[in-house]
């Protein structure tokens, strides 16, 4: 009765609130892969249809260790032209969302980094502010990263298109009340 | 007079404010009035949807429940934005129960969400609320002979299915063609530019951007035109990045639509945010500029 449920069931469940098609009526035809730009680049370790056939295969440590996910640019292409209706877009984004809740995510990557501080950033204030500048995940990168993060932040620093301060919004506590309805988030204030 | 709800995101409040001038002022010229989203939150971008998706669904409602009590629909210029306020209201009007989970947290804030304002991106409301017949009527300044490269990028058109074929778009093209320009035939203007993995993979978002560029400069574009501030400044901003690493020797304005629209509108470059680029638009000024009708 209380089985633990399997890799796909698991995966089936954080894709609850996609309107694609289940996973098992993929046919590997590989247009998805074809259509990625990332993939076809040589930039994901295992293409979208490669991380489809292993989840139906149950290979959940091998996904769990795949970069594609995080390296998915969320361009919706695959999604409209898979032949079987599957969102494999909604698929990605719901294997971030299943290895940020089981802390599963791997070393060096930036991408769950990005995501948490920007997550954090909006609980606070209610807006963005804009990226380049969010030191605590520039630590994240390489030197020569890092540095070539600088040099476009300067020049856009003097033409005045960076903010030097976050902007909040007015209803900001009404706001936190409103999250903390839908997710405990802790002292709001920290 | 037309009147939205606008939703300026985050990116126009700094990096992408000549977007948000030129949306104003080319709107003003259309009689078409841009009320600001009353006390707007962030869409949640990418990320919030990496991390929870009941949160990232409950910051777009609240945007929309509050155009809601202005009445309005409500206009986003960002494409992210866009797609992410279109598809929570898709999907909250799908889903009741979420909904009405939403809505309970809503109350804290005095709102509510039920689906009555439509969420439009702003070059839709150019090309089909207004039409492009109301937008040539304000054409002073045709840019006869600019060659444009009209870059639609993702979430303008995906990934909605049911009412168009996104494969086929062809309205910004139009939208250019209404201006006096030329618009060239750009093979990769549905493909991405990286979005966020400028940041987590510098690299692959590097070379799809080499890709962009080296098409649109093999088919002579003179500028690409953008409707969405990150692939702006994916485009623009880290060219340089791109030359760097690629050894390539790109030298390509990249401008707003709005932008464009305006300069034909015959609106004054500054007042269009135009001078605060990374790579020079002075061509496309000039181009302007040069053949008053
Ligand atoms: S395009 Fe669809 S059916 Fe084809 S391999 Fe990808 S997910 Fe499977
Ligand atoms: S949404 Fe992600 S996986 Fe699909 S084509 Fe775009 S980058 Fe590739």
């Amino acid at each position: 009765m209380a089985d633990k449920p399997t890799f796909r069931e698991e995966i089936a469940g954080v894709l609850h609130a996609s309107t694609g098609n289940p996973l098992d009526v993929c046919m590997q035809c590989g247009t998805c892969s074809a259509t990625c730009p990332v993939a076809s680049g040589g930039f994901m370790d295992n293409s979208p249809r490669r991380i489809i056939a292993m989840i139906n295969a149950g290979l959940k440590e091998r996904v769990l260790k795949s970069n594609t996910y995080w390296y998915c640019a969320s361009c919706y292409h695959c999604t409209v032209r898979c032949p079987r209706g599957i969102d494999i877009a909604e698929l990605m984004y719901g294997l971030k969302r299943y290895t940020v809740w089981h802390a599963k995510t791997q070393e060096g990557m930036i991408g769950p980094v990005f995501s948490e501080t920007f997550v954090k950033m909006i609980v606070r204030t209610g807006r963005s502010y804009e990226p380049v500048l969010a030191t605590s995940y520039l630590f994240t990168l390489g030197v020569p990263e890092m540095i070539q993060e600088a040099q476009t932040a300067t020049s856009l620093m003097l033409k005045g298109r960076l903010p030097l301060l976050p902007a909040r919004i007015k209803r900001l506590d009404n706001f936190k009340k409103v999250l903390k309805r839908i997710i405990p988030l802790g002292d709001p204030d920290e | 007079m037309k009147k939205y709800a606008y939703f300026p995101g985050c990116s126009l409040e700094k990096m992408a404010q000549s977007y948000h001038h030129s949306s104003i002022e080319t709107m003003r010229k259309l009689d078409v009035e841009l009320e600001e989203l009353e006390d707007w939150n962030c869409c949640g971008a990418t990320a919030y949807f990496h991390v929870d998706e009941l949160l990232a669904y409950t910051l777009c409602a609240r945007n929309l429940a509050q155009a809601e009590k202005q009445k309005l629909d409500v206009v986003a210029p960002c494409s992210g934005c866009y797609k992410n306020m279109f598809s929570t209201r898709a999907h909250l009007q799908h889903e009741p129960a979420l909904a009405d989970h939403i809505n309970y947290a809503l109350e804290a804030d005095n709102l509510k969400f039920t689906g009555s304002s439509a969420v439009r991106h702003l070059i839709e409301v150019f090309v089909q609320d207004i039409g492009l017949d109301a937008v040539k009527a304000k054409v002073t300044q045709p840019l006869k002979g600019l060659r444009v490269a009209p870059y639609y990028g993702c979430q303008i058109l995906r990934p909605r299915k049911a009412d168009e074929d996104v494969e086929q778009a062809h309205y910004f093209e139009d939208l250019m063609a209404a201006i006096g320009a030329t618009p060239v035939d750009f093979e990769l203007k549905l493909r991405c530019c990286g979005g966020a993995l400028i940041i987590t993979n510098r690299k692959a978002a590097l070379s799809l951007v080499r890709n962009l560029l080296d098409n649109a400069a093999k088919v002579g574009s003179q500028v690409i035109a953008t409707a969405c501030p990150l692939c702006q400044v994916n485009l623009e901003c880290y060219q340089k990045l791109v030359n760097q690493e690629f050894g390539t020797n790109f030298n390509m304005p990249v401008l707003y639509f709005t932008q464009l629209i305006g300069l034909a509108f015959g609106l004054p470059p500054k007042q269009l945010g135009i001078g605060t680029e990374l790579v020079s638009a002075e061509s496309v000024v000039c181009l302007a500029r040069s053949k008053p009708s």
